[in-house]
């Protein structure tokens, strides 16, 4: 299995998440992460998902993806040439004797603790899903109590936009 | 917001529809007068539904339509593919109306079914009003979210200021690109509310942009393949009817030289009488159609889409062809069968731009010599023919009926089937020589197809005798759609071939299963209780019913059920139960070991 992000705009409208997430159940595509947002545009959202496939049937995804009505476009960021990023927030056992630890892991991974009560802590952190996975490893001996995770956000490097680039498509078209 | 091409004007066109040219800006209507002016525009003539609650408030200005002819059908299944049916035969987007809840799940099938076979739908279902949306209010159904997987596209409509723009986007979409089955679900509260109709309609479908120009490289690609090689098999598929492209077909089959099969969707795009066709590949395919697919050098697929049931064990289908695949549907190429030459293109404009393309490699490099090919060819032809064995119990062979019917009723005459033997002997042993006259239901293989689907077609076709072949299993599913044909004046030919039995699984049990006839037994034919006597059940429906037991009945019933044109007739043909489709390639097994007949296999090293 190999892994592909893929960026697809969409049109933001009601039941185009529920088109897309059907998509992959109905065809055996295997989804790892799946986030939603607006952008820039209001009559558009981006879908960003991760998938575990061969190289081969990641074209019949796009293709299978390409004839939802409500998809725009579809663009595959490879991790050289974009910023991938997930968001972890975890709730870690942190009283007075180990506080002091699990604050010097939270440091060297440049994550933030945005809440504190006697016993525990919330640690936020961005960061790629490898330095997320190494941060969580580091906090696991202090006691783990919550994990939650975005899909991954991705974006192309560079000055470009696939938005305005679709945009532009659709109104020619 | 986004400004898309075509107008709705040149949708309705294209589908040979007659939309209104009068435009209209604003005019105050309500929701549900907005629907029928809208169908109206798109040029909408004939509806088969069923009114129920949420649907109410659009039957009531229905009534006072002009353009519109509502047939009321008897079940909402029998509307959908009745309004297949009619797209099938007349190549118009077939429409079909039912109410929220059951009304809308019944529906389910024929939207598969279309979603299937490719066939251009549109689907108008009532929903309960928006704020009961999503209480499970009485006869609330998800049918968006329960049809998604098997609808081409599908709208809710709660805002009685988009049906205009809905509606036209639904054409558009069901007959543009690959055609399919579009949902549009109304809530009554947009029916009830009052808005304002304009037309035409901008279409705000920035993600939807069929290719229907085919890469001019791809095509000079194709064109060298064609022109070069020693054993070419055009694998004709139903995107050829749908796009329209038989006659354009035909000149490609006659400058290529290639041999020709057309696939179960596909009977009829090039006549039967062609002397380079070989028939229908596949399961039941011909042998020498599916012996040329297996020892091709090139294949060329056509709007065919490498079925399982046309390639056997993938693996082991035409394992020496380069392969060049032209659908209208980029997801289909490569879905199947890896592909030498890819082309994404409306087959019209496909073909249209390879047959100049295939004479200009042939000015340069020569036609290719196919004398050897086609010596083999009609070897296989000569030696392996469709046919079949006399019956050894009295009744009648089926083959032989069937045969009869074509016979008789001729090429121009429309036949509908349903699923199982009596629709692939209906395949095999019926001529067909135009494009559209051949209906049933392929992919989905939906029993009960054949009476709605004829009943349909009559509707588009009024002039043509239209047959629905149906089995006693498929035509006990359907079948009260004689009460519709009978009062609505749609005087379809029903040939029951009634082996009183689920024939098709009783073929497989007595292949596969020892013998062991579970559950296939129907009680319907001579020396049963016939429950029911199908004669006494056309009688009650108003139609004619006929009861043929014997060889020399056939003709006569036949040509009586011809001269009958003011109701509909059934005519109750008693055949054996033991007679078989061959022939056959099991499922899953290398389309090499196809058996002419039981225990009969090519042998294929004599002729290579």
């Amino acid at each position: 299995m190999s892994r592909h992000t893929l960026s697809v705009l969409v049109e933001n409208k009601p039941g185009v998440l529920t088109r897309v997430s059907a998509l992959f159940a109905r065809r055996a595509f295997n989804i790892h992460s799946l986030a939603v947002g607006p952008t820039e545009h209001e009559e558009i959202s981006r879908i960003t998902v991760v998938v575990d496939v061969e190289a081969h049937p990641l074209e019949h995804v796009t293709k299978q993806l390409n004839k939802l009505v409500n998809v725009i476009k579809i663009v595959e960021l490879d991790a050289e040439s974009s910023v991938q990023r997930e968001l972890l927030l975890v709730k870690v056992r942190a009283d007075a004797s180990t506080r002091a630890g699990v604050l010097e892991v939270v440091d060297l991974f440049r994550a933030h603790v945005v809440d504190v009560v006697p016993d525990t802590v919330v640690v936020e952190a961005t960061g790629t899903a490898a330095k997320l996975s190494a941060l969580l490893a580091a906090l696991e001996p202090y006691g783990v109590r919550e994990i939650v995770k975005s899909g991954t956000l991705a974006v192309g490097r560079g000055s470009r936009s696939i938005t305005d680039r679709a945009l532009e498509r659709a109104r020619t078209a | 917001m986004v400004q898309p091409n075509p107008t709705p004007a040149q949708v309705a066109a294209r589908t040979a529809s007659r939309p209104t040219d009068r435009s209209v800006s604003g005019e105050e209507v309500t929701g549900a007068e907005s629907i029928v002016r809208s169908l109206e525009s798109v040029g909408v003539e004939d509806v088969f539904g069923i009114p129920g609650g949420a649907i109410l408030p659009l039957y009531d200005p229905l009534m006072d339509s002009k353009r519109i002819r509502h047939i009321l059908v008897r079940h909402e299944q029998g509307g959908g593919h009745a309004a297949q049916g009619y797209a099938h035969a007349t190549g118009k987007v077939g429409v079909t109306m039912a109410t929220s809840g059951p009304g809308a799940t019944n529906l389910v099938t024929p939207l598969t079914d279309a979603h299937m076979d490719s066939v251009p739908l549109v689907a108008i279902t009532g929903q309960v009003a928006e704020s009961l949306i999503g209480t499970d209010g009485f006869q609330e159904a998800d049918i968006v979210g329960i049809t998604m997987p098997v609808t081409k596209h599908s709208y809710l409509v709660t805002d009685a200021a988009d049906i205009p723009r809905t509606i036209a986007e639904a054409f558009h979409i069901a007959s543009t690109g690959r055609p399919g089955p579009v949902l549009v679900d109304i809530a009554k509260s947009a029916m009830t509310a009052r808005t304002t109709f304009s037309w035409p309609q901008e279409l705000a479908l920035p993600g939807y942009h069929p290719v229907t120009k085919p890469h001019a490289k791809q095509i000079r690609e194709a064109a060298k393949l064609l022109a070069t090689a020693r054993r070419p098999v055009l694998y004709v598929g139903g995107g050829v009817i749908r796009s329209g492209a038989s006659e354009a077909l035909r000149r490609l089959v006659d400058t290529s030289g290639a041999a020709v099969v057309t696939t179960l969707t596909a009977r009829g795009a090039v006549p039967d009488s062609h002397p380079q066709h070989l028939g229908m590949p596949g399961m039941h395919g011909t042998v020498p159609a599916v012996a040329a697919l297996q020892k091709a050098d090139l294949v060329v697929a056509l709007g065919a889409r490498f079925d399982d049931r046309v390639t056997g064990r993938l693996s082991s289908f035409a394992p020496h062809a380069a392969v060049v695949h032209a659908d209208i549907d980029p997801a289909e190429i490569g879905k199947n069968r890896p592909v030498d030459v890819p082309i994404v293109g409306d087959l019209r404009e496909v073909i249209a731009d390879l047959v100049p393309a295939l004479e200009a490699e042939h000015a340069k490099v020569g036609k290719p010599d196919l004398a050897a090919w086609w010596h083999q060819l009609d070897t296989w032809r000569e030696t392996y023919p469709l046919g079949f064995s006399p019956t050894d119990d009295g009744h009648l062979a089926p083959q032989h009926v069937i045969s009869r019917l074509g016979e008789l009723a001729g090429p121009d005459a429309i036949y509908a089937a349903g699923v199982g033997q009596h629709q692939m002997w209906a395949a095999q042993f019926i001529r067909y020589e135009r494009p559209r006259t051949w209906l049933n239901s392929a992919g989905l293989g939906t029993m009960g197809f054949a009476v709605p689907a004829a009943m349909g077609a009559k509707v588009g076709e009024p002039d043509r005798e239209v047959w629905a072949i149906d089995g006693d299993g498929c035509f006990q599913m359907t079948n009260q759609e004689l009460a519709t044909c009978a009062i609505n004046d749609i005087p379809i030919k029903v040939a029951l071939i009634n082996n009183s039995s689920l024939g098709m699984v009783r073929q497989w049990q007595t292949l596969f299963y020892d013998e062991r006839y579970s559950n296939t037994d129907l009680h319907t034919g001579h020396g049963t209780a016939r429950i029911p006597d199908f004669v006494k059940l056309a009688d009650a429906y108003g139609c004619e019913g006929i009861r043929v037991e014997r060889e020399d009945e056939v003709d006569a019933a036949i040509k009586r059920a011809q001269q009958i044109d003011d109701r509909p007739v059934v005519i109750d043909f008693q055949v054996s139960r033991d007679a078989m489709v061959w022939p056959m390639v099991a499922a899953g097994v290398p389309n090499d070991d196809i058996q002419y007949a039981r225990g009969i296999s090519p042998a294929w090293d004599r002729e290579d």
